[in-house]
Order: C-alpha cells, then sequence, then structure tokens
C-alpha cells in the first residue's frame, strides 16, 4: 500500500530556487517529504503530499518557499469549531504526542 | 447547525462548561479561551524542586499517574473535558544541570505528559510555552507555539543562566510556528527540531540529537485511524444518533415509513421504519467506522468520493437482500431512495474526517468541499423526494 495521497495539482507550495541556499532547513522540517536536494538546492520532490503547514516556509531563512499554511479542517464548513478539530488535535497528541 | 464557541457540542455555554474561568482551564487540546492561573506548584505532577543560579524549579514525575492515564482515555472516547493546561515555564525531570538538555512543549496537559513520559531515563529540561491549552501542532499552525512566545519564555524563565549550552529542542511539528532562525538571532539559542513522534525522543537522544527522515515523517497507519474512531463514533453520534438533531432525523423515517394513500398506517411504520432506521445507522456506520479504516483501500482522493463509495457498496449490498422481484413498486421506490440516501449521509460524515487526518493541504479541503456539498445537498432532496413518493405509489 502506497502513501496516503490528497487531491493533486491543488496546494499552493512554490520555491524561488534562485534564493535557495541549500541549507536543507525545509528538508529537516517537512513532515511529507515533499523536497529533496538536488545538487546544491532544494527541489519540490512530491508537491502533492504537501499539507499546506507551513513549516518549510517558516524556517527557510532564504526566504525561498512561499505556502498558503493553513488547517486543512473540512469541519470548518459544516459546524464551524467543532467535529473535525477535536479528532485531529486528538491525533496530533495520541499519534504525536506533541 | 448551530454554531458553537468551544470545540464540540458539550462544550456549549449553555451547559456551564465552555471557558470555565479563572479556576478552570480549557477544554480541550484544540479551541479554547481559558488563561491557566495558580502558581507553577500546582498539580499532582510536581514532586520538588531543583535549585538553580535563577532560582528554584519546580521538579515533575517521568512517570504518568492513573489520573493522567484515565484523562487522556477520557479524551479518546470524548468524555467530559478533553483536559487540562499546565501552567507555563521553566521544569525539571531527573536531576538536570547546566548540560542537561531542554525540550520545549505546549502547556496542554496531555502535550506536556507525553512528553515527560518519554524523559524518564534521562535529566533534563522542559520548557512549556503558554499555547493557551493547545497542543503543539494545532498551536503552532495558530502561530501561538512560535518564535515569539519561545524568545519570550526563554527571557522569563532565565534559561541562559541555567543551562550552559545554547541549545533547544523543539518539536518537529511545532515547526509550522517557530522560525528556528529567528530564534538564534533574537535569543542565542539554537533549535533543533526533534522527531515527530515523542516516542521516538529516546532513540532520538541516543542517536546523538539527530532524527533520522523515519522520525520525521507523519503517517496515518491503520492503527492510527483504529485510534480515531471512537472520537468519530462519539462525537457524530451525540449530534446524530442520541442527540436533538438525530432522534428528530429517526423520529420523521418512522413517521415517514407509515404514510399511505389512505392515510397514515402503523403496520406500514412498523415494516418499514426498522428498515428505515437500519438504513440510517448503516450509513452512520460507514461513515464514521468503515471509512476512517479503509481509508487507503477505498478509491478516489478525495474524502467524500471514499466515503459515497463505501456507502454505494453498502447501498448495492442491502439492495441485493431486499430485491424481489414479487415486490410491489413502493418497496422499489423505497430501495431506490436509500440507494441515493446512504451513500450521501456516508459521504457527508467522511468528509470531516479530513479534519483528522495528516495528509491533507486547506486548499484540496477548499475545494473538496466546494464540490461536495452542493452534490450532498442535491443528493438529499433527490434521496428524499423519492422516499417519501414510494409511500404513495
Ligand atoms: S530552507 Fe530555503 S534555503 Fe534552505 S534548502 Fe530549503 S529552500 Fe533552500
Ligand atoms: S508546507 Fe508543510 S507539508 Fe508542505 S512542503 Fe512545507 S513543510 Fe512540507
Amino acid at each position: 500500500m502506497g502513501k496516503l495521497a490528497y487531491l493533486r495539482n491543488i496546494v499552493t507550495l512554490e520555491l524561488h530556487a534562485d534564493k535557495c541556499t541549500g541549507c536543507r532547513m525545509c528538508m529537516e522540517v517537512c513532515p511529507h517529504g515533499v523536497f529533496v536536494l538536488a545538487g546544491k538546492k532544494a527541489k519540490i520532490d512530491d508537491r502533492d503530499a504537501c499539507m499546506e503547514c507551513g513549516a518549510c516556509a517558516r524556517n527557510c531563512a532564504a526566504g525561498a518557499i512561499s505556502v498558503r499554511a493553513g488547517v486543512g479542517c473540512a469541519s470548518k464548513f459544516i459546524h464551524g469549531q467543532e467535529h473535525g478539530t477535536v479528532a485531529r488535535c486528538f491525533f496530533r497528541i495520541w499519534g504525536y504526542g506533541v | 447547525m448551530a454554531q458553537p464557541s468551544c470545540s464540540d457540542q458539550r462544550d456549549r455555554p449553555e451547559k456551564g462548561r465552555c471557558c470555565p474561568g479563572p479556576a478552570g482551564g480549557p477544554e480541550c487540546g484544540c479551541e479554547s479561551h481559558a488563561t491557566v492561573s495558580g502558581s507553577a506548584a500546582a498539580g499532582h505532577w510536581i514532586v520538588g524542586q531543583v535549585d538553580t543560579p535563577a532560582g528554584t524549579i519546580p521538579k515533575v514525575e517521568a512517570r504518568l499517574r492513573f489520573q493522567d492515564r484515565l484523562g487522556a482515555w477520557k479524551a479518546r472516547w470524548a468524555i467530559g473535558r478533553m483536559n487540562y493546561a499546565v501552567v507555563p515555564g521553566l521544569y525539571a525531570v531527573g536531576e538536570p544541570g547546566p548540560d542537561s538538555p531542554v525540550f520545549v512543549t505546549a502547556n496542554y496537559k496531555m502535550s506536556f505528559d507525553v512528553l515527560r513520559k518519554q524523559l524518564a531515563d534521562m535529566s533534563a529540561w522542559v520548557l512549556v510555552l503558554d499555547t493557551r491549552g493547545i497542543n503543539v501542532w494545532c498551536a503552532a499552525g495558530k502561530g501561538t507555539f512560535g518564535t515569539d512566545e519561545l524568545v519570550k519564555r526563554i527571557a522569563t524563565t532565565k534559561l541562559a543562566k541555567i543551562v550552559s549550552h545554547r541549545t533547544l529542542i523543539v518539536p518537529q511539528l511545532g515547526a509550522p510556528g517557530v522560525a528556528a532562525h529567528q530564534v538564534k538571532k533574537r535569543s542565542g539559542f539554537r533549535v533543533i527540531y526533534g522527531p515527530v513522534r515523542a516516542s521516538d525522543i529516546p532513540r532520538f537522544v541516543e542517536n546523538g540529537f539527530d532524527a533520522t527522515p523515519d522520525m520525521r515523517e507523519v503517517r496515518f497507519d491503520f492503527r492510527d485511524r483504529l485510534v480515531l474512531t471512537p472520537l468519530e463514533i462519539v462525537s457524530w453520534g451525540r449530534r446524530a444518533l442520541w442527540g436533538r438533531q438525530g432522534l428528530i432525523i429517526m423520529l420523521t423515517l418512522v413517521v415517514v415509513s407509515g404514510l399511505d394513500r389512505q392515510g397514515w398506517l402503523l403496520h406500514k411504520a412498523l415494516r418499514l421504519g426498522p428498515w428505515a432506521l437500519a438504513m440510517y445507522a448503516i450509513a452512520f456506520l460507514c461513515g464514521t467506522f468503515l471509512a476512517p479504516l479503509l481509508l487507503p483501500w477505498l478509491p478516489g482522493r478525495a474524502f467524500a468520493v471514499k466515503g459515497a463509495v463505501l456507502g454505494g457498496v453498502a447501498a448495492l449490498a442491502v439492495t441485493w437482500f431486499r430485491w424481489d422481484a414479487s415486490a410491489g413498486w413502493g418497496t422499489r421506490v423505497n430501495i431506490a431512495a436509500w440507494a441515493v440516501l446512504l451513500p450521501t449521509v456516508s459521504s457527508f460524515i467522511a468528509v470531516t474526517f479530513v479534519g483528522a487526518s495528516t495528509y491533507t493541504s486547506l486548499s484540496g479541503v477548499f475545494k473538496e468541499m466546494r464540490l461536495a456539498v452542493p452534490v450532498h445537498i442535491t443528493a438529499t432532496i433527490v434521496g428524499v423526494v423519492l422516499l417519501v413518493l414510494g409511500q404513495f405509489v
């Protein structure tokens, strides 16, 4: 069984390779292995795996990454902050202990 | 649907449990408005203190007590308050000295618990940020677990006087809020991102404070999804089954089942009513339990499609079971109605599991909802019309 994948060609992740210094920070913080190092610069390897958490952009000192970060939570549409958020938060704590 | 200000129905203000005021803590790890009060000495987890050049630091137990475990178990079944907050600040685990590592976490009680449990075999400092009782990942997304708070907390706890090194271990899932380079610039402390899962901390430490690629990746395995299903069932059930809305829906189903050209027939309600309730229950089970579990094996990428396919399979099975060549048109239309409604309800519930998943992007969710909601509404109308029509043919 492969990795679970969400909708294709929809994420807002952008890498401006000209600014990249190859510090590898984005590879370190990304929870979905979206970036790889190609030569001396970062490269987006698995764009559709991005969950738009914003960790890479926040930690790129060179400002080479942009992404519209947000929590992908359907319950915002259906009933405000109710249901899915509870489950997600619970999972974040149970599954990852954070 | 109502818009409660807190994260779930049970937290509604009219029940007097949302935002319980200064004495209480936040209701859960996701949305809270409560602030922490009281001294750092509060809490059964404090077992002593450690003297440092910057004063005494409360010492916490690395062992979790029964209350702590019970709290975690209740959170899993969504019973009562999700949990409560810990006073932000610096804590000691074991007998830490100037060289001991510093682990950063949020002041949500369960976040704090999972971390201290992993530190059982070492001496370390734990720097608890004020995230208003929200867990690290969610707080990082909102920015409360962030650079500003971290830099501020380093200053207020006089951390630089307590430790001789200049390194902090921040959970990787806190990275959406923390900019390591800015922390370095503003406080002199270097941020090392720790593993994604707290349970990898001992391995991470053994590995010389270096996270291997497998420690860096968020997964969503069968077991992970299974653990979430009680919460799905309970939080949906309290609305759709034993909640007010649910009771109204089910009562309506039974009432509709009795409709007939000759008026309202009790024997018809007793014959079709249980079917209707069973269909509703099957749809509920598909959306809350089966869809999360079977997620990777269900076709489609959108959760709405996965839920609909599952509901469709269930509807087919039911049709196969109920179909009878001699059945009248009324039964046939009734079967058709449920063949539309069952996948719709299942899909509607399955979509919300996006919120619990660990790989969905906000842009993707926007797109999915834009497409799915109109389809849900249309299908519901069609299904209900068929259901009522079937009573009269
Ligand atoms: S964090 Fe920024 S500068 Fe560093 S490798 Fe990634 S894109 Fe390049
Ligand atoms: S936004 Fe998050 S998931 Fe997407 S590439 Fe950046 S770190 Fe990875």
